[in-house]
């Protein structure tokens, strides 16, 4: 067993040796604000067809809904999900899980260690699938999921999906009660910092934004917009004039599918969204993720016939 | 005689699917085995969280050969006949016998099953179940097709005979059977072979699982009950958790736990609550004060520090949660000291009950209004049971029930007495979601009653007047469900209440908060939709058939477009049409209600021609009225005089309604005894008087046995009469005489319950 981790960071290195001696491709965080890492194209869109893929990454999430200012001790709009997707599934897949517990100090056998039920489904990504939440001694550390469905597709072949809450696995593993005094960097660096020291400020400045001042008018031009880009792109035909080479532009499509999604979420937050109208959002948004996934399923990556 | 073992192993099972599954298995399984021909002398199946097994004892080694002969069509018969007939049996037609008949020569078919050997039988039958299994959510996995309710690793199947053990040879989408399994994930993670159901058992046990599902179950309770007893405390039982927790673990390690002092002062079910929905953990209470004061936690796992590390995990977890359950508690607990209850719910005013039919304060509103009525047909002082109502579902906008919705109406009940409300209101923001089922229990305090009713009968109000009403096996909003809740608040209370009393007005106040079917009567009427006022609408059913409401309403109409006499000409047509929707909707309901009602008496053994013979009788809107009656019914019908009564009647009634028809006159001046001849004549007469003299007052006192137990006495002279008399006399004096003493009987005998509707 290897020594227990000591700071923030030393954790999410850890899953990287170990997801990456695991034979994972470790990417780096998509560049678009996004609600949890599903949403990265590396899970999303690979998910579709049948190329084989692995791949681990650090994702940052905002939920702004989620923001209370830094104060409560473990609830952020702004956090760290790390994401592992293994197409298709191997059968392993649960010890491989295990294993990378092990690699950040938990000792399965003196921890209670516990799969339980739990369907994952995202009305936004037109996804679902089963599998279970992971606890450790009553704590939910991770979700565990097998991909059946993505943007309306079948996957098949399924992958196998974990999702790992950064911010509260660590607080866990360190023994941590507040998530902004939590060692980011070793305690015993010449300049130690906690996650407080990086991220309190910002997160009194993103709840105010994202509860009050955000401006709604604009947020809700700018989900229009995203809306109508994704539709345009994808309309536009496959072979480019200029290169004269067939070119699908699912990835510029899908960013915009992205962007209305966190712009719903933040018009949800400032609590412009009533009740009937979330439903019709959330719809419109899976309308995107459809599309793209219709046509990534045509493209190489997807396994098309584009190739 | 072999045995069978099957066991399959998978990834983790959910808990609530579990039982379910271990019965399936073996309903399956053995179906399939007695379809083809084998028996067993004992089956038996069990479920951990990774694992369904099936042991079968005393199988037959084999199926016994089957010889069956089939006949065919006549030779000679088209080709089409004896093509089918070839492929139904499943031969070739060289092989079909030709016998002589008394008709003619036919084809014969002798079809030959050789018995078969057991195994393969078993694999057959086991990759089928596999295959079709009842998952109530199943998923695929990798790159298979197969679909399971996670991951199917391994599948043990085993026959044990004198011989020894036999691995049964089975392939399913590349898992192969064998005879090693596995024992706990942690705890015995190697592989071991089995050879027969007593070896399975008792390996596993030493690899740290108990297979038997009620075995996890008693040794938790045992456990939990123990250490709680050392301490003095007693644990809160709850049947439901224990069953999932067994089935969350394959080898219980039960820890009690410490509850941080800060957050003993929260109420009993906030901790209970909080406890069980977050961490499936067991309260434990302190039996004299009725506190909860620990927990239990089942781990699935023996650790080195006797569980420390688990414990201590377990416990910050718990603080965790109940800060926020504190949290809220001490948030509620200012808000409502603050701005009351009234101010806790003002809320809902934004909060949406249906699109068409307003917030959840329009509701609340109308709520209070019937309260109000209703509280006098209970016993309720009606501003009592307004208050209550006011302010019964403010909760909903508290913080904890914002966490914890099962707890609503129970933290507004606390909430309440924080306040200093009267008991009887305190106790109605509890009591007026109940019953919930038809198990549950029903109010009996007036306000609770009153407030309970209203809020029922304002759900299935408001889903009437917008066409909402239950279709086949689709009531999205439980409408059946709060039918039948206010059928048991009336009858358990013995509530009299005429519902006509109450629907219409109650389907004024729906129908004002629906801007769907009123407005939408506007639009023909005035060509018009705007924001009308809902003021006009709140009139009682008795104003909107007065005729001043007209000019009134005409008022409230804000279009520049139409002269006063056109207004008043459209609020007219607007009065004609809300009076007839209001009146359909209403009797529609209660025809519903007496579907339920139906739906109610039937389990209780009283059959529905019964109750039809009841709602056909005057004041069938009063439930308890209706429901004594048939109770009268139903016992007199039992007594071998009621039941011979009826036929009678029916023999009289039929004879009586065809000479009427023939005669083209209804008999019904009233026979003279003068007329009558026979001794059973003028006895019939006698007892029709004594049975009138009975039946009248008593209806009148509702006393609805008497008046049965009284007619039912008219058996014997009734029967006697149709004995020695002949009804259709050759004189017609005597045949219209007693034509007009028949019409007596149905008079008396319709004037208890309309028994033309009784079958039989």
């Amino acid at each position: 067993m290897a020594e227990k981790p000591r700071s923030f960071q030393e954790i999410i290195l850890r899953l990287q040796t170990y997801w990456a001696s695991q034979g994972c491709a470790i990417l780096q965080p998509y560049d678009m604000e996004v609600g949890a890492g599903t949403f990265h194209p590396a899970t999303t869109l690979r998910a579709l067809g049948d190329k084989p893929w692995a791949a681990a990454y650090v994702q940052p999430s905002r939920r702004p809904t989620d923001g209370r200012y830094g104060e409560n001790p473990n609830r952020l709009q702004h956090y760290y999900q790390y994401q592992v997707l293994i197409k298709p599934s191997p059968p392993e897949m649960q010890a491989l899980y295990l294993g990378s517990l092990a690699a950040i100090g938990i000792d399965a056998t003196m921890h209670d260690i516990r799969f339980v039920e739990d369907d994952w489904e995202s009305p936004t990504l037109g996804a679902w699938g089963l599998g279970w939440e992971v606890w450790c001694d009553g704590m939910e550390v991770s979700q565990f999921t097998y991909f059946q469905q993505v943007g309306g597709h079948e996957c098949k072949p399924v992958s196998g999906e974990l999702t790992y809450g950064l911010e509260r696995l660590a607080m866990y593993v360190l023994g941590v009660d507040h998530v902004m005094e939590m060692p980011f960097n070793d305690p015993d660096a010449a300049i130690k910092l906690t996650y407080g020291d990086v991220f309190q400020q910002t997160e009194e400045e993103y709840s105010r934004w994202n509860f009050d001042v955000a401006d709604t008018d604009v947020l809700l031009q700018h989900f229009k917009d995203a809306e109508a880009e994704c539709e345009r792109i994808l309309a536009a035909p496959a072979d480019d004039p200029k290169t004269g080479k067939r070119i699908i532009m699912v990835h510029p499509a899908y960013d915009q599918c992205i962007k209305a999604s966190h712009v719903f979420n933040l018009l949800d937050a400032r609590g412009v969204i009533s009740v009937t109208e979330r439903q019709a959002y959330i719809g419109r948004v899976r309308a995107l993720a459809k599309a793209c996934a219709d046509v990534f399923v045509q493209t190489r990556a997807g396994g098309g016939a584009a190739a | 005689m072999p045995d069978l073992l099957i066991e399959l192993f998978s990834e983790e099972i959910p808990a609530r699917m579990q039982t379910r599954a271990a019965e399936d298995l073996k309903k399956l399984v053995t179906d399939g085995l007695v379809e083809a021909g084998l028996t067993y002398a004992g089956a038996a199946a069990f479920s951990t969280p990774r694992r369904l097994t099936l042991s079968l004892e005393g199988l037959t080694a084999e199926s016994r050969a089957v010889r069956e002969e089939r006949k065919g069509p006549k030779v000679g018969a088209p080709d089409q006949a004896i093509e089918g007939f070839l492929r139904g049996a499943g031969v070739a037609r060289e092989d079909l016998e030709v016998r002589d008949e008394k008709k003619g020569q036919a084809y014969f078919a002798v079809i030959e099953k050789p018995g078969r050997m057991a195994a393969d039988i078993i694999a057959e039958v086991l990759e089928r179940t596999i295959r079709n299994f009842p998952w109530p959510k199943a998923m695929r996995w990798g790159t298979g097709t197969l679909r399971w309710v996670r991951p199917l690793h391994g599948i043990v199947c085993i026959l044990t005979d004198e011989t020894g053990t036999h691995v049964v040879p089975l392939d399913v989408d590349g898992i192969t059977s064998g005879n090693t399994t596995r024992g706990h994930r942690f705890m015995a993670p190697d592989a071991f072979t089995v050879s027969s159901f007593d070896d399975y058992e008792a390996k596993l046990k030493r690899g740290r699982v108990v297979l038997r599902a009620d075995e996890r179950a008693d040794a938790i309770w045992h456990d939990a009950t123990h250490q709680a007893f050392a301490l003095g405390l007693e644990v809160v039982e709850d049947r439901g958790l224990l069953a999932e927790v067994a089935g969350l673990v394959e080898w219980p390690v039960v820890l009690l736990g410490q509850i941080d002092d800060a957050f003993l002062g929260l109420p009993p079910e906030v901790l209970q609550t909080s406890m069980k929905e977050h961490q499936k953990f067991f309260s434990v209470r302190n039996p004299t004060t009725g506190r909860i004061e620990r927990f239990v936690t089942v781990a699935n796992i023996e650790t080195a520090d006797q569980g420390a590390t688990i414990l201590a995990g377990n416990q910050k977890v718990l603080a965790a949660r109940l800060s926020d359950a504190k949290f809220f508690w001490e948030n509620d607990l200012r808000t409502v000291k603050a701005v009351g209850l009234e101010g806790m719910g003002a809320g809902l005013a934004e909060v949406t009950f249906h699109n068409k039919l307003g917030s959840q304060a329009d509701r609340i509103k109308r709520i209070e209004a019937l309260a109000r009525e209703i509280a006098l047909h209970v016993g309720a002082l009606p501003d009592l049971a307004a208050e209550a109502a006011r302010i019964c579902k403010a909760d909903l906008q508290s913080d904890m029930v914002g966490e914890f919705p099962e707890l609503q109406g129970l933290m507004g009940r606390y909430y309440a007495i924080e306040r200093g409300l009267d008991p009887a209101v305190a106790a109605a923001c509890q009591e007026h979601y109940s019953p919930l089922g038809p198990s549950d229990d029903v109010p009996t305090a007036p306000v609770s009653v009153a407030v309970a009713l209203a809020d029922k009968i304002d759900t299935l109000t408001g889903f009437w007047a917008i066409d909402e009403k239950p279709t086949g096996s689709k009531d999205p909003f439980a409408l059946r469900r709060a039918a039948l809740g206010v059928i048991r608040l009336v009858l358990e209370n013995g509530v009299r209440w005429e519902l006509l009393i109450t629907l219409p007005t109650a389907f004024r106040y729906t129908t004002a908060d629906s801007t769907y079917s009123y407005f939408d009567e506007l639009i023909p009427v005035l060509g018009w939709l705007g924001d009308l006022p809902k003021e006009p609408f709140l009139h009682d059913i008795e104003d909107w058939k007065s005729k001043d409401l007209a000019p009134n309403l005409a008022t409230y109409i804000p279009s520049d477009d139409l002269t006063g006499r056109e207004r008043e000409l459209a609020a007219s047509k607007l009065i004609d049409r809300v009076l007839a929707g209001n009146s359909e909707l209403v009797a529609d309901l209660l025809s519903f209600f007496h579907d339920r009602l139906k739906v109610f008496l039937k389990d209780k053994g009283i059959r529905h021609d019964i109750i039809d013979a009841c709602i056909a009788m005057p004041g069938n809107d009063d439930l308890t009225l209706l429901v004594k009656r048939a109770e009268a019914l139903a016992a007199t019908l039992a007594t071998d005089d009621g039941e011979n009564l009826i036929q009678l009647f029916k023999r009289a009634n039929n004879l009586l309604t065809d000479e009427e028809e023939k005669d083209g006159v209804e008999y019904s001046y009233g026979a003279d005894i003068k007329y009558a001849e026979a001794e059973a004549e003028k006895a019939l007469f006698a007892a029709l008087d004594a049975a009138d003299a009975q039946i009248a007052p008593a209806m009148q006192a509702e006393d609805f046995s008497t008046a049965m137990t009284a007619m039912a006495a008219l058996r014997g002279p009734i029967d006697a009469f149709f004995t020695d008399v002949q009804v259709n006399a050759d004189s017609q004096l005597l045949r219209r005489n007693r034509l007009n003493l028949l019409s007596r009987i149905r008079k008396i005998c319709l004037s208890v319950a309309d028994l033309t509707k009784i079958e039989g």
